[in-house]
């Protein structure tokens, strides 16, 4: 067993621990640390992958942002460790759920190796790929290199980028205006 | 040269998305509920980045990107949305937002 695989299996059990431990944690705030367990780990998948930019970028927007507006949150409303219950009256539609998912897990990758350059790709979506082919002039390979990241979103990805800014206007415009209005307490609840 | 395959990314990509979606069942507070979302994002996350460094191609990586993007933006917004439905209700469970129930 080389570096890489015991690498690979001690950040898959932090990632998956983690977030067991987070869906069965009794408190919010150790849910929210073992959320950023989760999310440490999977970053280091990340680099495992050989994309270190996204592995930088979920250990600052994830770990550090995101979690943080979490703890942010619970700290405000004073959420205690009484207060997190288990809906045991829906465990069986959860495990089906779960068992579902699972099956989805095993049938795919099930599927994967065996059409693993059996089928042409331009027979599966011929519109998609075609469109794909006239969107993109030159195909955008996969490189560790940022400047890569940056080109590709200044030319491909141009409206995608511009989209997404928007989405982020717009989320903090709502978000402004939901904490914003004060309201009358109690008027109708 | 790995010996860890794609597929291991891959099946802990999904194992990934179904403890978030356990969590999304199976918790009554809001809050762990969005942390549960969260974590199916990251499961979907790892999927992408395993096919993009598999298929040789930056797209996934990309879209990566952009699911982080979206993600923070649902976060924010769900938050506010809890603090201002924490404001009316004095809850973060499920449970009493039955209002529209019967």
């Amino acid at each position: 067993m080389s570096t890489v695989d015991l690498l690979f299996w001690i950040f898959a059990a932090l990632s998956v621990g983690g977030g067991l431990s987070m869906v069965l944690s009794r408190h919010p705030v150790s849910a929210a640390m073992f959320m950023i367990v989760s999310l440490v780990g999977v970053a280091a998948l990340f680099v495992l992958l050989e994309s270190f930019f996204l592995a930088v970028l979920q250990v600052l927007v994830y770990a550090g942002a995101v979690m943080v507006l979490f703890l942010f949150i619970i700290m405000l409303l004073d959420v205690g460790p009484g207060a997190s219950k288990i809906n045991l009256s829906n465990w069986k539609t959860s495990l089906i759920g779960f068992g579902t998912s699972c099956l989805l897990i095993f049938l795919l990758s099930a599927l994967f190796p065996a059409h693993e350059g059996a089928l042409p790709t331009n027979q599966i979506w011929p519109v998609l790929d075609n469109a794909s082919e006239s969107l993109s002039t030159d195909s955008l390979f996969f490189s560790t290199d940022i400047s890569a990241f940056g080109y590709a979103l200044m030319t491909k990805y141009m409206l995608p980028v511009q989209i997404s800014g928007f989405l982020l206007l717009a989320a903090m415009i709502g978000v402004i205006i939901l904490s914003k209005k004060t309201g009358s307490p109690s008027s109708n609840s | 040269m790995l010996t860890v395959t794609p597929h291991h990314f891959l099946i802990l990509a999904f194992v990934l998305f179904g403890i978030g979606f356990l969590g999304l069942l199976i918790r009554r507070n809001i809050l762990l509920m969005l942390m549960s979302l969260e974590l199916m994002l990251n499961g979907i996350n790892v999927a992408l980045v395993t096919f993009s460094r598999v298929g040789n191609n930056l797209d996934g990586g990309i879209f990566v990107f952009f699911i982080m993007t979206v993600a923070a933006a649902e976060v924010a917004v769900g938050l506010a949305l809890l603090v201002a439905l924490y404001k009316k209700r004095k809850s973060v469970f499920t449970d009493d937002m039955a209002l529209l129930k019967n």
